[in-house]
């Protein structure tokens, strides 16, 4: 219990500090959050779950918190690029895990809209706040979960009421900014209530050198008949550590879109857990990464059809080369009754070195009768027929394997239902396998 | 334009090419037939640098160039073009990305800037109507769910928008039906000049009554074993190979 310790004993300490620098409906989960991160701890690399992720190692450093709430003197607005330009968005920024207030989007929400600080939001409407805070992320099975629970402060909301379409996406930045090695405790609710729309892009950036944890929780609510889309943009650092734990459930004839994207990082791991609560439910969750050097992506995902009559289309691919690690743990489990279930799961992975890994485990459980599913798994290199042929055309190898690269996972890019946003990813990942993104393009400072 | 000098050529530790010599000149249309199993594919394989095939010996000049240095964008930039009997499918790359990182590759090599993307749109429609593909066709993956007439016609495509010096045509006949075989014909005698040239793989006549050979030779174990005018292709389709492999001490 060695890791956790330091976490025990920063709780202990400050726990005056850390809920007088937040809210009430932040609060009040936080004596039992503590008391399940004492019992359960960090996953061990025992477990069959967290396996290629050494949790403790990852917690380990003495990482500053700024439980204090102490300002970050930094203006977003100019450390911060948009890699996504022509995507007209209503955009928020987080920097470490305090909501940046200073200058909010002018354009305005429909009415009854929510998007901004989680702490603002849930003082001024705690019953909204209670209703959804920490209801789909428990506290009781998962360390990780928990201590994210236990000193969480802040976060970024967005709320969109019954029969409201929000037509503009809102985009939320996340950045971290510190001089010394810093943990942010992230928070993300998004709720989408029932006939209501709404689309959030969120960003990840890294602007200095020094480590950086982001332990994030996010909980998506879709409402019955609400469409909700989520698409996540890592581009933060080789010396950024994430662990991600993404919650979504969905009511009866709700479409959902999960699409992650990863291009920079050090070592991620992203687990999401989707539980398809009403019938007609439709979930696409989608990811991609392009790792070298030392990169490491840990994706698992649990998608658990309860009802009949939902769709799952999950598909997750990887491009690795130089010495980066790549894992995929998917299990979509059909319960008992939730027959005409349709729920397809595939993972794909282009090895380019000897040096790199994937490690791939795709998983069905069905306990219902009369479903459609399948899974698949493929691990790789690019195909030398094609490779050659586009060579007889006089296109490079270099070229024609950047290009048969970017082909590989555009379909994956092609479940993002923003046409605007889509184009820009396409490119982004050209630009990336040219080398053309520094660890952080976004960020003035690099240049 | 190329001279082929005693080449031998194995795959998989085989020898397929076992001594070929063969001389094109620019405004020439060379037919090369023969039997199956004789290596006629081999041969353009080689030429166009699969990697997949190992020249034991001999010697290839193209324009100048020992032809066999080259790395198979190089031969491809230097103004050869093979028209693949297999067409390779490859999903995602479009069609228009696909061709554009050709043509600018192509003019790179030519020192030129890259052509402009009203240019390039321009250029693909002239040469699209050549061979009458369609739009549609030019606007997905690569090959990916065409028919074999469309890959095909997507080949001779290619050919158009590359200008090649030096074209080789391998069965390019084959999956094609009359109609299919007309065009695809037609858009090759287009693209004919003075100043290029073109090698006919094929094993039947048929081809060559749409695209008329200077010489025809014939390709049998390895070695080219008959050349003569496109007389020679008549006969083989009236008597078949038999009587060559005769002439051959085989039969």
């Amino acid at each position: 219990m060695k890791t956790e310790q330091q976490y025990i004993d920063l709780f202990t300490q400050y726990e005056d500090l850390i809920c007088r620098k937040s809210v009430p409906v932040l609060n009040a989960l936080r004596a039992q959050a503590f008391a399940d991160f004492e019992r359960l701890g960090f996953p061990s690399l025992k477990g069959e779950d967290y396996k290629y992720t050494d949790v403790e190692k990852a917690f380990a450093p003495d990482y500053g918190i700024n439980i204090n709430r102490l300002n970050i003197p930094v203006n977003p607005y100019d450390v911060f690029h948009c890699d996504v330009p022509n995507l007209s968005t209503s955009l928020y920024f987080v920097v470490n895990d305090s909501f940046y207030d200073k200058e909010l989007p002018k354009a305005h929400l429909p009415v009854g809209v929510y998007a901004g600080s989680l702490c603002r939001f849930a003082s001024e409407y705690p019953e909204i706040a209670a209703r959804y805070y920490g209801k789909l992320a428990q506290t009781s099975a998962n360390g990780v979960v928990a201590l994210n629970t236990m000193l969480a402060q802040d976060g970024f909301v967005v709320y969109v009421p019954k029969h409201t379409v929000v037509e503009r996406p809102i985009q939320l930045v996340n950045i971290f900014r510190s001089d010394v090695d810093t943990m942010a405790n992230r928070r993300i609710l998004f709720i989408v209530e029932e006939n209501a729309e709404a689309r959030l892009l969120v960003c990840d950036h890294s602007i200095d050198d020094v480590k950086f944890f982001s332990n994030q929780v996010i909980e998506i609510f879709a409402g019955a008949n609400a469409r909700a889309d989520y698409y996540d943009l890592e581009e933060s650092s080789v010396s950024t550590t994430r662990f991600s734990n993404l919650f979504v459930r969905l009511e009866a004839h709700s479409s959902v879109v999960v699409n992650g994207v990863t291009l920079t990082n050090g070592l991620t791991r992203n687990n999401y857990f989707v539980s398809l609560e009403g019938e007609g439910a439709d979930l696409s969750l989608c990811g991609m990464s392009v790792l070298d050097k030392e990169q490491q992506l840990d994706t698992y995902s649990l998608v658990h059809h309860k009802v009949p009559h939902c769709t799952c289309n999950e598909l997750f691919k990887n491009i690795l080369n130089d010495r980066a690690i790549g894992a995929f743990s998917g299990r979509i489990l059909v319960e008992q009754g939730a027959d005409k279930t349709e729920a397809y799961q595939t993972n794909r992975n282009l090895c380019a070195t000897r040096e790199c890994r994937m490690y791939s485990k795709p998983q069905l459980e069905i306990y219902a009768d009369d479903v459609k599913c399948s899974h698949g798994m493929s691990t790789g290199q690019l195909d030398e027929n094609a490779l050659f042929y586009m060579q007889s055309r006089g296109i490079s190898r270099d070229e024609a394997r950047m290009l048969l690269s970017v082909a590989f996972t555009s379909d994956v890019i092609e479940h993002v239902r923003l046409e605007a946003l889509k184009d820009r990813l396409h490119k982004l990942v050209e630009k990336r396998f040219r080398g053309e993104l520094a660890k952080c393009a976004g960020c003035r400072i690099c240049k | 334009m190329l001279e082929i000098k005693n080449l031998h050529a194995n795959v998989n530790g085989k020898e397929i090419l076992k001594g070929i010599n063969l001389s094109v000149k620019a405004g020439e249309v060379h037919a090369i037939m023969g039997p199956n199993g004789s290596g006629k594919s081999t041969l353009s394989s080689v030429l166009v640098g699969n990697p997949a095939f190992e020249v034991t010996e001999g010697e290839v000049t193209f324009n100048g160039k020992n032809l066999l240095e080259l790395s198979p964008e190089d031969r491809s930039r230097e103004g050869l073009f093979l028209s693949f009997q297999y067409p390779v499918e490859i999903p995602g790359v479009s069609m228009v990305n696909f061709m554009r990182a050709a043509v600018n590759e192509h003019r790179k090599y030519n020192g030129l800037p890259p052509v402009s993307a009203t240019e390039f749109l321009k250029l693909m429609r002239e040469k699209r109507a050549i061979v009458e593909l369609d739009n549609k066709l030019a606007s997905r993956s690569v090959n990916e769910g065409f028919s074999g007439g469309e890959k095909k016609r997507n080949e001779i495509f290619q050919m158009a928008m590359l200008e090649p010096k030096l074209s080789i045509l391998d069965e390019t006949d084959s999956g094609l039906d009359i109609d299919a075989l007309r065009i695809v014909a037609s858009g090759v005698n287009k693209l004919k000049t003075a100043n290029n040239a073109t090698i006919v793989i094929t094993h039947y006549q048929r081809l060559l009554d749409y695209i008329k050979p200077d010489i025809v030779h014939v390709l049998y174990k390895g070695r080219i074993v008959k050349t003569a005018g496109p007389e020679l292709a008549l006969e083989l389709e009236e008597k078949g190979y038999d009587w060559i492999k005769k002439e051959m001490g085989d039969l």
